[in-house]
């Protein structure tokens, strides 16, 4: 094991596949010598030329379409898009064309392709730079939606990403791009759909994801001080959701707080949270379930708004104690 | 291969034919655009295109898959939405496709197959493969911006992919004169520094003869181009169209250029084929389409279970 920044960790889950799989390559704007917005594909253009690593003009449809296309005969395209928020510019060639053409097609096309993209706030970007869009897209049948908290997790998870024939939609917290973390050495993938205890705990279930996971856990240590016992779990893919290990969570500590950072309302929360009230676990609830989440607002500017405007720690704490009370 | 053209060409009619009748009987659901009239263009485009080269269609692609060699009866299973359809009934009309025959599909969105078959032709470079992708689509998609991304992407790599503008004179119901700043749509290529061809989108040998020159151009490597076919729907947009935007006058000049017995008159004067050979062609075809209704008629629904498979690869 040796630290990495989930930044390094997908750099070499990506230098990894490229090298085991001539099918692969890598489209986005600037990410060839400049290496990527986020610096997440330094070095790959020098290492594997401009055809594996192509850098596009500022054209995200052309981008989404050309991953699309090239998958549909049989290459397996990683495109990265600088921000989730430009995927409204490609959001046609995603979800009316690649997400289902599988399926229109009678089974017959296969679209084997990760769509990369950086997400969230806290970095004074505003409204256009900062969003968190994740329940669009798990809203679309035909789409994965993988989003994950640790540099180990990343790399894992990329690489079965790019190995999967479906389209997958890989969310990168900006914030943990730069932050470090053990990853194994040697070849290993994590496999989507399955989620990840990141601390156990009896009292009380906290279902949260990338950056918020480790506000979780950071709540959890602080309420272990007083006796209580958090289970902070991390689902890592979205959609195929593993809801098995959810359940069986809620079953056992009886309370359920989910937290992200996209806006609450229809959010990733509200679904975990029915996926409880349809489930067996409903029975076992001694407590409202609680979403800790984003205000519903487009996100601000001013560090004194959008700290107000984000999840963290204490919101956490508070919800954990309002599902004990 | 001009017989060959002509027969793609009886097919596509006899075939569009048909299924004004079932849907005068009440048999056909769902939204059904003809492209009866335009039938050189899907002839004479792939009649210059070779095994392994592909095809994006539009909403408007029956001609499209018939002439990229799709046969009738899966069609007009697709098209009854039945279980031995070409998408098991999942896709009808508007999302006919067959990946072995290098069709990527027909498509619901205006414009949306224009990115795709350049994404195809990415594909085939990055993998090494000689073939040439063709993007098929109407002056209205010419508006949208996914045509501008895509030309300017093609252009700036090379890629082996063709343009093809079929211009019909009408999106939907709005003549291009209002609907493009520029109605002459080949000097769109310009902007891209590619080269733009117009042509009689009603002479299959003259559709043919363009649209190699474009492929063969860009098998070489030397990039895109945009080929704009002059052509023009017999029929309204959809069955039922009250067609209040031309005259019938209009429609009758663009009729007395019916590309097939065009191409019949050219057979038969230059002597490729025989009157016989002609009314041949004519009784297979119809033989083929009774046998394609017959089939489609008696094939199953879907299966319950293929309500929800289909959606994800294994």
């Amino acid at each position: 094991m040796r630290d990495l920044t989930l930044s390094q960790a997908i750099n070499e889950a990506l230098a990894e596949e490229l090298e085991r799989d001539p099918r692969v390559f890598l489209i986005g704007e600037d990410i060839g010598l400049h290496g990527g917005a986020f610096g997440v594909t330094k070095g790959l253009f020098s290492r594997f030329g401009p055809d594996r690593v192509r850098n596009t003009p500022i054209s995200e449809a052309a981008i989404a379409g050309a991953a699309v296309g090239s998958a549909l005969v049989g290459a397996r395209p990683v495109a990265e898009l600088m921000y989730i928020d430009f995927i409204t510019i490609a959001m046609d060639q995603i979800v009316n064309q690649g997400a289902k053409v599988k399926y229109m097609f009678g089974g017959k096309a296969r679209v084997p392709m990760v769509l990369r993209a950086p997400f969230g706030a806290g970095r004074a970007n505003a409204a256009q730079h900062s969003q968190s869009l994740e329940a669009w897209l798990c809203h679309v049948p035909g789409l994965k939606v993988v989003m994950p908290s640790t540099p180990a997790d990343a790399k894992g998870l990329l690489k079965s990403a790019i190995r999967d024939d479906n389209l997958v939609v890989f969310l990168e917290n900006k914030h943990l791009y730069f932050q470090k973390g053990p990853v194994p050495e040697g070849e290993y993938a994590v496999p989507l759909g399955v989620a990840d205890i990141k601390r156990p705990g009896r009292d009380v279930t906290v279902v949260a994801t990338a950056r918020q996971v480790h506000a979780a856990i950071s709540a959890a240590e602080a309420l272990a001080k007083e006796g209580i016992e958090v289970e902070v779990l991390d689902p890592r893919t979205l959609w195929p959701l593993d809801t098995e290990t959810i359940i069986a969570s809620v079953k056992k500590t009886g309370r359920l707080v989910t937290v992200h950072e996209a806006v609450k309302r229809f959010g990733f929360g509200a679904e975990v949270a029915a996926i409880i009230a349809e489930s067996e676990a409903f029975d076992y609830l001694d407590a409202p379930i609680r979403r800790v989440a984003g205000a519903e607002v487009p996100v601000p500017f001013s560090k004194s708004l959008e700290d107000l405007f984000l999840p963290d720690e204490h919101k956490i704490i508070d919800a954990c104690k309002a599902v004990l009370a | 291969m001009d017989c060959r053209m002509y027969e793609t060409m009886v097919s596509i009619r006899s075939f569009e034919m048909m299924l004004q009748e079932l849907s005068r009987k009440g048999v056909l659901r769902g939204s059904i655009h003809f492209c009866i009239g335009q039938e050189a263009v899907a002839a004479g485009v792939c009649a210059a295109l070779t095994a392994g080269d592909c095809i994006t269609s539009n909403h408007r692609g029956h001609g499209h898959a018939i002439a990229k060699g799709a046969r009738m009866d899966f069609m007009m299973a697709e098209l009854l939405g039945k279980a031995t359809g070409y998408c098991k009934g999942k896709g009808g009309s508007m999302h006919i496709a067959d990946l072995d025959l290098g069709n990527l599909g027909a498509n619901g969105i205006v414009g949306g197959g224009i990115p795709i078959a350049t994404g195809a032709a990415l594909g085939f470079l990055q993998l090494g493969l000689p073939h040439v992708a063709v993007a098929l689509f109407g002056d209205g998609a010419a508006n949208q911006g996914s045509f501008h991304e895509s030309l300017n992407l093609a252009a700036l790599w090379k890629l082996p992919v063709v343009f093809i503008c079929e211009n019909n004179q009408f999106g939907m119901t709005t003549r291009l004169a209002e609907a493009s700043a520029q109605p002459d749509l080949c000097k769109r290529a310009v902007a891209y520094n590619i080269p733009g061809v117009k042509a009689d989108g009603m002479d299959a040998r003259e559709v043919r003869r363009v649209t190699a020159e474009a492929v063969e151009r860009a098998r070489a490597g030397k990039g895109p181009a945009l080929v704009v076919l002059e052509t023009y729907r017999f029929e309204g947009h959809y069955i039922g169209d009250p067609v209040v935007y031309r005259t019938k006058e209009e429609t009758a000049d663009w009729k007395a250029r019916d590309p097939i017995p065009r191409q019949r008159e050219y057979l038969l004067k230059t002597g490729l084929a025989t009157e016989t050979e002609l009314d041949r062609i004519h009784a297979d075809v119809a033989g083929r389409l009774e046998e394609a209704v017959l089939f489609a008629r008696n094939s199953p629904d879907p299966d319950p279970s293929e309500l929800v498979s289909d959606v994800y690869s294994e």
